[in-house]
């Protein structure tokens, strides 16, 4: 028997930690960091939700999530190194919007 | 209110996670991050195989530690990033506190309504051959999906980062 609310409070926390290193974080790096943090609590969630339920479908999602997440930061690490290359730095406070 | 050796193992690396996570987005020396973000990835792994998800945890292991980690070091150097300290790091605390701590505390405050004193037995292995079979018998139109979204993201990547004017 396992209690499932004990990782899933874990899942809360940490997206709690990563929407806080999103807002507060200056370098473009370091918020990717904190979205890998959000996603990975989602995918704790789904897998959680699994165990709850008997069931495969949330590793499915959760491969899915893994995959979209190397995506995401492919692309957005290419665009981290294109506004180093124009600006010399990559503070997301910093980058002109219009 | 018997507390298990599963239970207490997964609070056990769960705080690690959280622990680590709080470092990821608190520590000044940029590396640094890099390194606790492995911990707490790591931590999430590990969470994952206690939770019977054998094949997400190595999933996770290969993806997460090997490439995402060592890509995001690898930015971390491309943008000439110090070793040390950086001063500049942080924006403005007192939002970031607020809607974080609503969202995290929020979520946790949700889930102990919802699952609080929720009991599971232990789930199926979720070997990679079950894994498999769930993929191609339900969802393989999301797979091949995902397939030519990957494809995109590599040319995405590749034209981004080309020389000169596109």
């Amino acid at each position: 028997m396992i209690r499932p609310i004990i990782p899933l409070l874990t899942a809360a926390l940490l997206f709690g930690i990563g929407v806080y290193g999103v807002l507060r974080r200056r370098n473009a790096v370091l918020v990717l960091m904190s979205v890998e943090l959000m996603l990975n609590a989602v995918n704790l969630i789904f897998v959680t939700r699994d165990a709850i339920r008997q069931q495969m479908t949330g590793q499915v999602f959760t491969l899915f999530v893994i995959v979209i997440a190397a995506a995401e930061v492919g692309v957005g690490l290419a665009l981290v190194l294109r506004l180093f290359r124009l600006r010399q730095n990559i503070n997301v406070d910093e980058v002109p919007l219009a | 209110m018997t507390i298990t050796l599963m239970d207490a193992l997964m609070g056990a690396v769960g705080l690690v996670a959280v622990g680590a996570a709080v470092a990821v987005v608190s520590t000044q020396h940029l590396v640094r991050a890099g390194l606790w973000l492995v911990v707490a990835l790591g931590a999430i792994a590990v969470e994952f195989l206690l939770l019977r998800a054998e094949f997400v945890a190595w999933v996770q292991v290969l993806i997460y530690l090997g490439a995402v980690v060592v890509l995001l070091l690898f930015a971390v150097m491309l943008t000439r990033a110090p070793i040390g300290r950086s001063a500049d790091l942080d924006r403005p605390i007192a939002p970031a506190i607020f809607v974080g701590a609503g969202t995290g505390l929020g979520l946790a405050a949700l889930f102990l309504r919802a699952f609080g004193d929720e009991r599971a037995v232990a789930p199926p292995t979720g070997s990679a051959q079950r894994v498999g079979e769930t993929i191609f018998s339900d969802w393989v139109l999301p797979f091949e999906v995902l397939s030519v979204l990957l494809l995109a993201a590599l040319v995405g990547a590749i034209v981004l980062s080309k020389k000169d004017r596109i």
